[in-house]
């Protein structure tokens, strides 16, 4: 009954208040993450030797280095050649270049795995390079690595609880600071941890319809 | 069903009786008996879908049966005791139309793991005891070899010797040569024939029309899982009471009848 | 530019034995997740309807709470409660390699379920029992299929490595922090601590490419 009142009287309201910046990190990084993937991704299959070449090493690098690293850098490290940022906007920034460099992987698999034939097609119709791209090649490549990029955007939720190390109070971090405060860590991380996977259970239901809208009949997600 | 049905004659190996399954609420076999006794080759024949698969694989309780008893050597298995049913398997060989080697085993481990897994035996032993198998198939040369760098031939060689390392009492052969080249089908057939001259008793399901007259004791007709008629060779073939057997072996022998002369 | 250089090579003694405790955290987070993993696949391809449910309960649990939470939950929750006196370094290992057990036995149960159906039933027609049959025939085949997820997992658990700065393991991160705060040099440092992931993720990939190559099946291509 005592806990009842605890988690209705304190824990509820500290996680939504924590809930609504989580949400403010997550939005914007996935929109964000999504386009940095589709750029570059694209970058990499379709760009010439130099571009690609970038590309390819932004993705090594992105994807080589704990996020952690990455969001000190942006927070700790930028204001050494004079560049504040909050820690909202550093852990945005820290959260679409990574993800977008996990995206670029699926959107370049599935860039791959369109047919050639239909390239020469759209190009024997009279299409220029990107015009092919854009019409042909993405809507089938984007169906094709809508399940790498949603599980993505899987990740990234539950990763944005890495912005509370660089003193952003989102979800985890009011948590944090209600546990340390009542000595209630058991119940308080419980809670929050219930939050999430309800988050992620919803999101991944989410994805799953949106795939299943896009579904084109007999084609599958080839798996590797 | 036509003819007459044969009496019960002598030692039976093995003999099944009134065996049924069904899948989803489609009944696959509907009551299928036969027997066997030691040293014959009775050959399956029938349209893909009749069951034949799928009875072969009751035989040895790869598929449960809904319905229906199994006796090897006069006594009825007692498939739900699973160390009854785990010797017993020993005693039945298997052949799969698709091989079925263990990937990640040579040909000489794929021979070797039942008897030193299964049966229990010594390293060295089994090894000598594997080597002799492969040798009996033809295969001594290339013991090291792994499933992947063997013909399809050889893998079902290889899968040959791996059920006769088991000494088994009684062999079932699911189509053997289906997956083969029309070129490797003669070196499988071979290993069989030498098999059926050293009197090892086999139930083999095939398309096999020329071997099945030549060597075969008695051919069994099924079609949508139940044995339509059964006999010799020759009556069967060429001679059958039932006029669906007559059409299915025209047809066969038509299909299949030249590209053999195993 | 050049104080931060000496800044960089002076600390860097001190990174890289972080560098060794980040290796001891990520090799035991990863054995102890194989160890927990094999079981749980094999349960969820071939358990029973309770156990399967029960399985998928924990994975679906482990792989959606954040590591963060759980690295929290753990030493500052369950183990005060329990009255265990955990080091952060060991409930580290722990937490990590109860994430890894999860994301790894849906790797071990994918390798399963793609082995031939065939495998299983000639081993059963020789007259092996089921438990021999999965290990002497499934597992020797899904493990070694497993090498590539296994060099992912492994570049994940190394990243995620980094969160353990959290509850102060000595890891490069968190000495990396250290120096940081000290010397006002972050850009650097953390350039640095980068490199060093870098390296660590480039030789571990290496290393299981190499067992790959190993035990691999002869003629054996997927
Ligand atoms: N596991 C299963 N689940 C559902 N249906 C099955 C299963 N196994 C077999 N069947 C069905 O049972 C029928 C008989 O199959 P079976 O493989 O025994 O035929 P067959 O005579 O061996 O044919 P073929 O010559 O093609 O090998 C088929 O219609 C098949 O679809
Ligand atoms: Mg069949």
């Amino acid at each position: 009954m005592e806990l009842l009142s605890f988690l209705q009287t304190e824990v509820f309201p500290a996680l939504f208040k924590g809930f609504k910046v989580s949400l403010l990190l997550i939005v914007p990084s996935a929109v964000l993450g999504l386009c940095v993937g589709i750029v570059v991704g694209t970058a990499r299959v379709y760009g010439n030797r130099t571009l690609s070449a970038l590309a390819n090493a932004f993705v090594t690098l992105f994807r080589g280095v704990p996020l952690v690293v990455q969001l000190f850098f942006w927070y700790f490290g930028l204001p050494y050649v004079g560049i504040y940022l909050s820690p909202v906007a550093a852990s945005i920034l820290g959260f679409s270049l990574c993800s977008g460099a996990y995206h670029s992987e699926y959107i370049r698999g599935a860039l791959l795995s369109i047919k050639t034939g239909q390239m020469l097609a759209a190009q024997a119709l009279g299409f220029s390079k990107m015009q092919m791209i854009v019409s042909v090649i993405l809507p089938q490549a984007m169906r094709r690595a809508l399940p790498g990029c949603g599980n993505e955007i899987i990740y990234l939720i539950k990763y944005s609880s890495l912005a509370y190390m660089i003193t952003c109070i989102e979800m985890t971090g009011e948590a944090k600071v209600l546990a340390s405060h009542s000595f209630r860590y058991t119940e308080v991380f419980l809670a929050v941890g219930a939050c999430y996977l309800l988050i992620v259970s919803v999101a991944s239901w989410v994805l799953q319809r949106v795939e299943d809208r896009f579904r084109i009949p007999g084609f599958e997600h080839r798996k590797v | 069903m036509c003819g007459n049905i044969p009496q019960k004659v002598g030692k039976m190996i093995l003999s099944a009786e009134n065996i049924k399954k069904s899948y989803g609420g489609r009944e696959i076999l509907k009551g299928i008996s036969l027997s066997i006794a030691k040293g014959e080759l009775k050959v399956l024949i029938g349209p893909s879908g009749a069951g034949k698969s799928t009875l072969l694989q009751c035989l040895n309780f790869l598929v449960m049966p809904d319905e229906g008893d199994v006796w090897l050597e006069g006594k009825k298995v007692n498939h739900a005791k699973k160390r009854d049913l785990y010797a017993f398997r020993q005693q039945v060989g298997m052949i799969f139309q698709d091989f079925n080697l263990f990937d990640h085993l040579s040909a000489l481990e794929n021979v070797k793991i039942g008897l030193v897994r299964v049966r229990g035996m010594d390293k060295k032993a089994a090894t000598e005891r594997a080597m002799a198998e492969l040798e009996r198939v033809g295969l001594s040369n290339h013991a090291d070899h792994y499933p992947a760098q063997l013909s399809g031939g050889q893998k079902q060689r290889v899968s040959i010797a791996r059920a006769l390392a088991m000494d088994p009492k009684v062999m079932l052969l699911d189509e053997p040569t289906s997956a083969l080249d029309p070129e490797l089908i003669g070196e499988v057939l071979a290993v069989v024939r030498d098999l059926v001259a050293n009197g090892m008793t086999m139930i083999m399901a095939t398309h096999q029309i020329g071997f099945s007259r030549a060597m075969a004791d008695e051919i069994i007709f099924m079609e949508n899982g139940l044995i339509v008629e059964q006999g010799p060779p020759l009556k069967i073939l060429s001679n059958a009471d039932c006029e669906r057997t007559r059409e299915f072996c025209s047809r066969v022998t038509d299909l299949y009848g030249e590209a053999e002369r195993a | 530019m050049h104080e931060s250089i000496a800044t960089v090579i002076s600390a860097l003694p001190y990174m890289l034995e972080g560098a060794l405790v980040t290796i001891v955290v990520v090799l035991g987070a990863m054995l102890f997740g194989l160890a927990l993993g094999v079981p749980l696949a094999v349960g969820q391809v071939y358990g029973g309807r309770v156990l399967k449910r029960l399985i998928g309960f924990y994975v679906w649990f482990f792989r959606g709470v954040p590591l963060l939470v759980l690295l929290f939950l753990f030493y500052f929750g369950f183990c005060n409660l329990v009255g265990l006196n955990l080091s952060a370094f060991a409930v580290a290992i722990i937490v990590l390699g109860l994430i890894s057990s999860a994301y790894q036995s849906q790797i071990f149960r994918g390798a399963i379920l793609s082995l031939p159906a065939g495998q299983f039933n000639a081993a059963r027609a020789l007259g092996m029992s089921d438990s021999r049959t999965i290990l002497s025939i499934i597992l020797p085949q899904a493990l070694r299929l497993s090498i590539p997820g296994w060099s992912n997992e492994y570049s994940i658990v190394l990243k995620d490595s980094a969160v353990t700065f959290a509850l102060g393991v000595a890891e490069i991160m968190a000495r990396t922090h250290f120096v940081a705060s000290r010397t006002y040099q972050h850009l650097p440092l953390y350039l640095a601590a980068g490199l060093i992931y870098l390296a660590l993720t480039y030789f571990g990939i290496k290393g299981l490419r190499i067992l790959e190559q190993k035990v691999r099946i002869h003629g054996y291509v997927r």
